[in-house]
């Protein structure tokens, strides 16, 4: 038992290794024949839009939408904080609303419209929220900043919208664009630098204008 | 993560009768729990249903007045609704006081009711745990137990369930609909879902294989006044300490559920009789038969200031 045990451990760090190495077709072949997995595709081909534009990928099924962002698509604006769900570095729209890319699947959004970062503004053109933030130095390092403006600008569509909040005082009144209510809507964004004042003033600002 | 072949299914049987029939097969609805632990290989199927697609999104109302949640409904959508927010409130509070925003808008009702325990050991794959690896032992007993449960816990595991949603589904008696592989359906009240961990931790709720979980029935409203208050560790983002779920009338009578000491949604309905009188002789009579440990031993007490400033305020 102690070696079957040992065998199988090898043969799934081969098939871990090989995703990273080898081609997608072999990939699928190989762990057909190593594990007693149904004889289905482990890789998908999935189309979506991303910033405008339509993308069609050929995507092992692991392949987090943050991943076939950054590592297929070469769009690295979004960032990879803890893979987990946790610190929101890697917040995108899709379908206009924000979500952790880390944590879904890029084939679950088959026909979907996605904007990241690069799709709110570019230099020269920024978005309202990326220019605010510069203004109002709301960040350090940066980091987590591509999902701190992409996460505010969906933040305040869902305020418009009417979607209360655990701050929300009266669950039958009209949400309302305030300090705290930015503070609390804004929390599954991590900012290790702390540049949480200003970046609440940032948001402020630009709902000043818009909301 | 390892490898897995997906489908995305078009029809709820078909969703049903292809997890029962492939081995290794598991539902995907938000995917913020289980793509969560697939990455750590606690989660380790070999095919994904992806269940987003069918059209179970609706929020309706039933024919005795009550409403029809879609098991794919995401939570923010439940929260926001206009009838949810008029008439239980107790479930958009509970709802609102979970997660972030952006795991919300993903997060759906089924996935919510699912999610698995937050217990650090069950997450560490390096650890003794019978819930990821039956007969292996609990390191949670004898290590860092502060935020597991007090109740209703076994020698095997004392970990806690960590939804709020279910708190309040709880409280206001939510029946949980489904449909089996054979295409029959049946309706489970919401106390019946999740199992105690008794010997078999790994067992945590008593839906059959490829069983679907299509929507949440709550009954028609009860009125009264609707307080979630959660206690945690920061004001937000984080999973509950202890949290409470109380509908109280008028006359000082009503319901009371807890979240955070218990392997499921906690609450007793005869206990919860002697609301009137306080909340010394109700918690008493809920946590009557705890085993806590020596670092969560906390939460009896945690449990009854709650219990008590929630009728503080429903008082006014
Ligand atoms: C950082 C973080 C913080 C969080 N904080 C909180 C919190 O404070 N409070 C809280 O309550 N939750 C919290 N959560 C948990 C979150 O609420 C759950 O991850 C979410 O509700 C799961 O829903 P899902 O649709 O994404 O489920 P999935 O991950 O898709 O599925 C979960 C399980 O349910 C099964 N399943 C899904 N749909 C069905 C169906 N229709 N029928 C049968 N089985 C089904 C799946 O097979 C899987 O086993 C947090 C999560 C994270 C990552
Ligand atoms: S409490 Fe349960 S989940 Fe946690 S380590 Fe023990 S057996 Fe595992
Ligand atoms: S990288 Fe997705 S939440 Fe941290
Ligand atoms: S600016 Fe550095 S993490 Fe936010």
């Amino acid at each position: 038992m102690q070696s079957l045990g040992v065998l199988e451990i090898s043969r799934r760090d081969l098939l871990v290794a090989s995703a990273a190495t080898v081609t997608v077709a072999s990939t699928a072949s190989l762990s057909h024949s190593q594990t007693n997995a149904p004889a289905a595709p482990q890789s998908t081909k999935t189309s979506f839009t991303v910033n405008g534009e339509r993308r069609e990928l050929q995507l092992d099924n692991r392949t987090t939408l943050l991943d076939a962002l950054r590592e297929h698509l070469h769009l690295t604006g979004t960032k990879k904080g803890c893979d987990h769900g946790q610190c929101g570095a890697c917040t995108v729209l899709v379908e206009g609303r924000r979500v952790n890319a880390c944590l879904t699947l890029a084939v679950m959004h088959e026909g979907e419209s996605i904007t990241t970062i690069e799709g709110l503004g570019q230099p020269g053109n920024l978005h309202p929220m990326q220019a605010a933030f510069v203004e109002h130095d709301g960040f350090q390092c940066g980091y987590c900043t591509p999902g701190q403006i992409c996460s505010s600008v969906a933040m305040l569509e869902e305020i418009k919208a009417n979607t209360p909040s655990h701050v929300t005082g009266d669950l039958l009144a009209r949400a309302e664009v305030t300090p705290a209510e930015i503070r609390e809507r804004m929390s599954g964004n991590i900012c290790r630098c702390g540049a949480y004042s200003n970046i609440v003033d940032a948001i402020t600002e630009v709902a000043g204008r818009k909301v | 993560m390892r490898a897995f072949s997906y489908e995305r299914a078009s029809t709820i049987e078909a969703a049903a009768k292809a997890a029962a029939g492939t081995d290794g097969a598991k539902f995907i609805a938000g995917g913020t729990n289980l793509l969560d632990l697939m990455k750590l290989e606690i989660e380790t199927p070999t095919h994904l249903i992806d269940v987003n697609r069918l059209g179970l999104d609706r929020i309706e109302p039933t024919p005795d007045g009550g409403l029809r949640i879609g098991a794919l409904v995401r939570n923010t959508d439940l929260a926001a609704d206009g009838r949810i927010r008029r008439d239980y409130a107790l479930l958009a509070r509970a709802l609102l006081a979970g997660a972030s925003g952006q795991l919300r808008n993903r997060a759906t009702t089924a996935g919510n009711l699912l999610q698995r325990t937050r217990c650090p050991y069950f997450y560490d794959t390096n650890q003794p745990c019978n819930k990821r690896q039956p007969g292996s032992g609990c390191a949670a007993l004898g290590g860092f137990s502060r935020q597991l449960a007090v109740v209703g816990v076994s020698d095997a595991c004392i970990a806690n369930h960590p939804s709020d949603m279910a708190v309040a589904m709880r409280a206001l008696d939510a029946i949980v609909e489904t449909v089996r592989s054979d295409g029959t359906t049946r309706s489970i009240p919401i106390a019946d879902l999740h199992r105690l961990p008794g010997d078999t931790p790994h067992i945590e709720h008593v839906l059959e294989r490829g069983e679907l979980i299509t929507a949440v029935v709550l009954p028609k409203p009860v009125g009264g006044k609707h307080i979630y208050r959660k206690v945690r560790d920061r004001a937000s983002y984080a999973f509950a300490l202890v949290s409470i779920a109380a509908v109280v009338m008028q006359d000082g009578t009503g319901r009371v559920a807890a979240g955070g000491i218990a392997p499921k949604p906690w609450r007793d309905e005869a206990a919860e009789r002697g609301l009137p009188n306080g909340a010394k002789a109700v918690t008493a009579k809920l946590l009557a038969n705890a085993h806590p440990t020596e670092q969560n031993a906390f939460k009896l007490a945690l449990v009854e200031r709650t219990l008590s400033a929630v009728l503080a305020e429903a008082r006014g």
